[in-house]
């Protein structure tokens, strides 16, 4: 079972790195904000998975609800920052 | 025996609408269709793989916070998809069409009454 989550938070990482193309490369702040916002409901996941192979799930579950928290907000912020004519 | 198969199969579906998801926003042509992409497909695949750990550990205090988190992000990731459209849609970015022109009379440009 610890083999199965150590595969799958690898395949999340490689999705990681897929979605960072995104981020870097895609035209405009809008779309880096929502390549942004999947990487972090990815890392939201990592983090849970991460508890269960290193047994410090009582730990790491309390990052990951904060790490949804911010995301969320860091979110928000950004798009209540652009949501005016004219500023992109 | 049978909370670690349905775990594997849960996390197992979460990854594929987490691949699914990833696929959608490299390859559609157009912001909003990548956000249509992502949106979905990054909620219910968070949604279905903490779920997963969830039944995997059993009943306690640590599978109720990942079932808080899931509500969290069944809650919050559609409303940041729907901020970051309105904020796209305030701005006037054109969605895109097979033919090139404007989608609905809303988005033509102006001066062009059709």
């Amino acid at each position: 079972m610890n083999d199965f989550f150590l595969v799958s938070s690898l395949i999340l990482g490689f999705l990681v790195l897929l979605c960072l193309y995104r981020g870097i490369r895609g035209p405009g702040f809008l779309n880096r904000i929502v390549a942004i916002n999947v990487i972090g409901t990815k890392t939201v996941v990592i983090l849970a998975l991460m508890g269960f192979i290193v047994q410090r799930i009582d730990m790491f579950v309390d990052t990951s609800l904060a790490y949804a928290l911010l995301n969320f907000i860091g979110t928000l912020a950004a798009a209540k920052y652009l949501e005016r004519k004219g500023a992109i | 025996m049978i909370s670690e198969i349905l775990s594997v199969l849960l996390v197992g579906c979460g990854l594929f609408l987490f691949a699914s998801g990833t696929l959608g926003l490299l390859r559609l042509p157009d912001f909003y269709c990548r956000m249509h992409a992502t949106g979905k497909c990054d909620t219910l695949g968070a949604l279905l793989a903490l779920t997963g750990l969830a039944v995997y550990h059993g009943f306690s205090l640590v599978s109720l916070k990942i079932i808080f988190i899931v509500i969290f992000i069944f809650l919050a990731n559609p409303t940041a998809t729907h901020a970051i459209g309105r904020a796209a849609l305030v701005n006037g970015v054109q969605p895109w069409t097979k033919e090139g022109g404007p989608a609905s009379p809303k988005f033509a440009p102006e001066g062009e009454t059709k």
